[in-house]
């Protein structure tokens, strides 16, 4: 080989590995020809929360495209409130407990697990069920509830929020998950993978205070994405959401949507919630106005979209 | 008979750690039914008219005298704690300071007998103030308890940094100066002196002290001197932090000994005994006196506290929101004010218990006769959670009424208040509905506005006034949400449950 060309093979081999793609990992290792590129939206039905994750994971190359050996590792389930899992009312602690253990045996050297929560945080971490299942897994529960935990960002393609206090385990880590539950809203309509950035920063009620939709699509903005959001939809409150009263309000719909486009995963949530609760997407503003600030797309037509039924 | 002083140490460590731990404990981690140990102080036994825990109370003094004051009351051992510890600061250790002093007893009789009257007359202001174990209480968790806390959040910021979260940080918000300055104010004294004087608190200003006093003149056992093998060498008058042996005369005072038993371990001659009162017949001459001027030196400060105490509410009213001048937020299970601010003798056991923080000493919200009595005051994520009834299981004194869990979810304390022209959505006409999203109940939701928006609605039978609305609501300083306080605390309807939704879904919907 010239000199010339090795430097030019070595270039192009160089810029393609920026294209994190199963379809080049496959050809390189000669496992045949690629067929289909990586999904941007995996929707995974009629499963239990481990055997749905696992599903959808394979469709993005397993747990090992997004975890490497003796990386920092973050979960952001879904905390808020002190209810037991029935209500749905916070992440699935299955879920939660099944990433931890994956993101474990995929080499990380730790996984920590946090939620700004609106219930007194020891409750919330507790009663959701999602300490027990995240310290059994070998994660770790960290408290947010202190004002010292927290670091000041900015958020420079923000409209309104301009600069917010995040939590300082997700500023600190390599990889992070967002692990929304699917709800119903009181104030927003609807909380899903978009809204459940608002448990990583700390002043939540300049939110309120400056158009909520608008801060939630700002906070989307941030530069450190999720690796994927993993929306539970196994239990969905549809109705006096985010709390609930009882599990009149929840709904099992066995359902996993997994990606990493906040503003895909939040339309797609919202059309498997429509049919239980008839929701005008449009009144889910900060979806739209997300959209606008390019964080993702709402055109699921133009996706690379998986639907699996277990 | 040194034995007796031993196992009095011994007992009063039994009731004093548990108490001082279970004030300061703010991890919740130890059990509630500690709280146990509190129903055996005497004035929450009264005012709970605790039959059982009174014949108790009762019989130990007429038998033994005052062992109350020696082991079961925290301020005494407190007291001892601190004058035992000023040994270590004297120039000269000198073991034996104390000398016979002769009783306060206008003093001591005028404020047990005013206290009383005032209690008659419909105010418990002297009993708040003067009950030791809430004395001991205030000092506690006003006062003990946030540096303890401030100790831990400094500890938890370095573990934290290096990654272990054991320790975790706990925000204070409970912070009252007039609280802080009582606390401050009777630490002083009981300070100032036990430090030289020893007892002299139990014996001048508390009156439960002087009321067991009285008792423990014809209690069955008592300390006495023998004559005849005593040497009249003084070291029982000098180990007496009572002051109450005249080693001259040869004559115990029984009303201020609080059998601490320091005497007989004093004694190598056993001249000084704890014995049977068989011989004679002691003349029980209490003075009851009531001395005029120190009660009008009472009454005028008590009147000079009023006025500046008024003076100062008329100056934040003259802030001009309805939310200043609101009517307060008794704790759940206070039923109503009546009853709250007459059996509360504001200990704060319920504010250091109150996992939220919400409770807080009241300054003025009850009246001046209400100080440091607990209410509820809501700021950012500190509302009365909807399934906790700690503050109502602990109270010791029967002014918060156990509340099972059930009924502690439909008692209703006060009702929230919409101001729409505040809101938000009002105002800006954009989304919020954070006081609904906080509302356990959903008596406040929202409704349809314009434009698409909501705006909430308060369903005020539903609503059981626990303040998430308000303490979440991002209208600042004065929330276009708040509660307004029950004067007495009603049954809230019991909220409907959604209609359940049976269809079976299996598609996706895109």
């Amino acid at each position: 080989m010239k000199r010339r060309d090795f430097f030019k093979s070595a270039a192009i081999v160089g810029i393609a590995s920026f294209f994190k793609t199963n379809a080049f990992g496959s050809v390189l290792s000669g496992k045949g020809v690629a067929v289909h590129s990586e999904p941007d939206l995996v929707a995974v039905m009629g499963g239990e929360p481990e055997v749905m994750l696992l599903r959808a994971l394979k469709e993005f190359g397993g747990i090992k495209s997004f975890v490497k050996k003796g990386q920092k590792v973050v979960i952001k389930p879904n905390i808020g409130w002190d209810r037991k899992p029935e209500l749905a009312a916070n992440t699935n602690p299955e879920l939660i407990g099944a990433l931890v253990r994956l993101c474990k045996g995929a080499g990380a050297s730790e996984v920590t697990v946090f939620d700004h929560t609106c219930h007194d945080w020891k409750k919330s971490y507790t009663n959701s069920g999602i300490e027990k299942a995240v310290t059994a897994a070998g994660g770790k529960m960290v408290p947010a509830n202190d004002e010292a935990y927290y670091r000041e960002v900015e958020i420079p393609r923000g409209m309104n929020l301009k600069n917010a206090k995040i939590h300082k385990a997700l500023l600190e880590c390599d990889v992070w998950f967002n692990v929304p539950v699917l709800k119903h809203h009181g104030g927003a309509k609807n909380t899903i993978a978009m809204k459940n950035l608002m448990g990583i920063v700390w002043d939540r009620g300049f939110f309120h205070n400056h158009d909520l939709h608008q801060c939630i699509a700002d906070i989307s903005t941030f530069h450190k994405k999720p690796a994927l959001n993993i929306v539970d939809a196994y239990r969905i409150m549809k109705s006096n959401g985010p709390q609930g009263k009882s599990e009149a309000d929840v709904v099992k719909l066995k359902s996993l949507l997994v990606s990493p486009d906040f503003v895909a995963v939040d339309t797609a949530a919202m059309k498997l919630f429509a049919q239980v609760q008839p929701t005008d997407l449009k009144d889910v503003r900060y979806i739209g106005l997300a959209e606008k600030l390019r964080v993702g797309t709402q055109n699921l037509e133009k996706l690379n979209v998986k639907r699996i039924k277990l | 008979m040194k034995f007796l002083k031993n196992i009095r140490v011994i007992l009063s460590l039994l009731f004093f750690l548990p108490i001082i731990i279970f004030f300061i404990d703010f991890t919740g981690k130890l059990p509630l039914h500690l709280h146990k140990l509190l129903s055996i102080q005497w004035i929450p036994a009264l005012l709970s008219m605790n039959l059982v825990v009174i014949g108790i109370l009762l019989l130990l003094s007429l038998f033994f005298g005052r062992i109350y004051c020696s082991t079961i009351c925290p301020l005494g051992v407190l007291q001892d704690v601190l004058s035992w510890k000023s040994r270590f600061f004297r120039k000269k250790k000198k073991k034996n300071r104390y000398s016979y002093s002769s009783p306060q007893n206008i003093l001591r009789y005028s404020i047990l007998s005013i206290t009383l009257i005032v209690f008659l007359c419909g105010s418990s202001f002297l009993v708040i103030l003067l009950d030791p174990y809430s004395t001991f209480g205030r000092i506690v968790s006003q006062l003990l308890r946030p540096l303890v806390i401030w100790a831990n959040n400094g500890l938890a910021h370095i573990t934290n940094g290096m990654g272990n979260y054991t320790l975790y940080e706990v925000e204070q918000v409970s912070f009252v100066p007039l609280a802080f300055g009582v606390a401050i104010l009777f630490l002083y004294l009981v300070t100032q002196l036990s430090w030289s004087k020893g007892r002299t608190y139990c014996n001048t200003i508390c009156p439960v002290g002087t009321s067991l006093g009285l008792l423990s003149k014809i209690s069955i056992f008592h300390i006495s001197m023998d004559e005849s093998a005593c040497s009249r060498c003084g070291a029982c008058e000098k180990q007496c932090k009572s002051q109450c042996i005249d080693s001259k005369a040869m004559k115990v005072d029984d009303s201020r000994c609080v059998n601490c038993f320091n005497c007989l371990s004093s004694c190598k001659k056993g001249g000084i005994n704890y014995e049977l009162r068989y011989k004679k017949k002691q003349e029980v001459s209490v003075q009851e006196t009531v001395n005029t001027g120190r009660r009008t030196f009472l009454l005028t400060s008590g009147a000079a506290i009023a006025t500046v105490a008024l003076a100062n509410t008329n100056k934040i009213i003259g802030k001009n929101d309805t939310i200043l001048s609101r009517k307060p937020i008794m704790p759940p299970g206070a039923m109503n004010l009546e009853h709250f601010n007459d059996h509360c003798t504001a200990c704060q056991l319920c504010v250091s218990k109150c996992p939220m923080q919400v409770l807080k000493p009241a300054a003025l919200q009850y009246g001046i006769s209400g100080i440091t009595q607990p209410h509820l005051s809501f700021s950012t994520h500190v509302f009365c959670t909807y399934d906790c009834n700690i503050c109502s299981s602990v109270c010791p004194t029967g002014a918060l009424q156990p509340l099972p869990m059930e009924e502690k979810k439909l008692t209703q304390l006060g009702i929230a208040h919409f101001r729409k022209n505040k809101c938000v959505v009002f105002a800006h006409e954009e989304d919020c509905g954070a006081c609904s999203e906080h509302c356990p109940t959903q008596a406040v939701h929202m409704i349809p506005y314009k434009n698409g928006l909501t705006i909430p609605e308060v369903t005020e039978d539903l609503c059981i006034g626990c303040g998430a609305c308000e303490s979440i609501c991002p209208v600042r300083p004065y929330q276009a949400i708040y509660v307004e306080g029950n004067a007495t605390q009603h049954k809230a309807r019991k909220p409907a449950e959604a209609k359940k939704f049976n269809k079976k879904i299996d598609d996706f919907g895109f």
